[in-house]
């Protein structure tokens, strides 16, 4: 099933987003070998030249590395991979508070939102 | 050289009529790449002119450095947008025709497309309807190891589920050295496969960009983009 791409947006970085995610949801574990860059386009229905970009993009960010015979890794530095959660969880919560504001909630209706809707979550 | 595709002032005339004039482009290998316009803005004239169906009127295209003939057809392997085989023929036939006729060809490679979209060895064309004889055409030219293909409309008859099973095929063979050109108006279903687009109009080469760079600078997809400069 090819992956679920917006349209408006480049596709190389919504591919680097999907990996980000993969690893941070541990679909893809610390020192996991990645299928190969033909492998994956096909997979997400791509241009191979992209999923290359998008993979040397990566690669440049350190989360992951390539060993130049065996193929590309999941980087296995946890630091690495839990800064990326907390930038990640943090672009959503100002993506959220953005949204709010437009919607004319105040930031003490939106802590009291929050824990309302969590409490009932949880029941 | 990098340049599998060079055009230089590409001109055809039908009586007084340009169909092409004036087409100045060169096409990368390893690339695939979407030939896009409107009804009528010289995309079939185009690909046959690549492949020495019809003779420029004025300027030359040169597919690894040779005018169309016998050496660029050993290598480019093309799609027509009309039914070019015999309604006689069984799907077996055909195979060992394209075999004969295509020492690139690969058996192997045809066989195992034919079985995974369910059609058999014994089947006839004529029997077949619309959709699948062009699944067949499509199967038998990307079963070539070419460096060139050339598909003109290759997936406009056919279902959806078939049509992401052909492009899943289409990433899954082709060789990173070959360049795939492929002429469609179904923009919104091939743009992610595609790195770079060519627009046509009125017979003239009116943008060519790569796909990344419309999304990155434009912020829409190609297929807005192109609904957008060919609005009518």
């Amino acid at each position: 099933m090819a992956w679920n791409l917006d349209s408006g947006r480049p596709i190389y970085a919504q591919i680097i987003e999907r990996v980000q995610l993969d690893i941070i949801t541990g679909h893809y574990q610390p020192g996991d070998k990645l299928p190969s860059v033909r492998d994956l386009a096909a997979e997400a229905s791509v241009n191979p030249n992209t999923m290359q970009k998008a993979l040397s993009e990566l690669e440049r960010s350190g989360l992951i590395y390539s060993q130049r015979t065996s193929g590309r890794f999941i980087t296995e530095d946890q630091e690495l991979i839990r800064k990326m959660k907390s930038q990640l969880a943090a672009m959503q919560v100002r993506d959220f508070i953005r949204k709010m504001k437009q919607l004319g909630v105040t930031a003490q209706e939106m802590t009291q939102l929050i824990s309302d809707i969590m409490r009932e979550e949880e029941t | 050289m990098n340049e599998l595709v060079t055009c230089e002032n590409l001109t055809k005339c039908f009586g007084n009529r340009p169909a092409l004039s004036d087409l100045n482009f060169s096409l990368e290998r390893g690339k695939i790449i979407g030939l896009l316009g409107p009804n009528g803005s010289g995309k079939t004239t185009l690909l046959k002119l690549i492949n020495g169906l019809l003779v420029p009127t004025k300027g030359e295209v040169r597919i690894d450095g040779n005018l169309p003939g016998v050496e660029t057809r050993k290598i480019i392997s093309y799609l027509p947008d009309k039914m070019f085989l015999g309604n006689w023929m069984h799907v077996r036939d055909l195979i060992e025709y394209y075999a004969d006729f295509f020492s690139d060809f690969d058996r192997s490679r045809a066989t195992a497309m034919l079985e995974s979209l369910q059609i058999s060895p014994d089947d006839r064309l004529k029997t077949m309807s619309k959709g699948t004889k062009e699944k067949v055409q499509l199967i038998l030219t990307m079963s070539r190891r070419a460096s060139l293909y050339c598909l003109d409309e290759p997936i406009a008859g056919v279902d959806p589920a078939a049509r992401d099973y052909i492009l899943s095929t289409i990433l899954n063979n082709y060789d990173e050295n070959a360049t795939i050109l492929i002429s469609t108006h179904l923009i919104a279903d091939v743009e992610n496969i595609l790195d770079e687009v060519l627009f046509l109009r009125d017979g003239q080469l009116k943008l060519q960009a790569s796909v990344e760079d419309i999304r990155t600078h434009q912020g829409t997809s190609v297929d807005a983009l192109f609904r957008e400069v060919f609005k009518c």
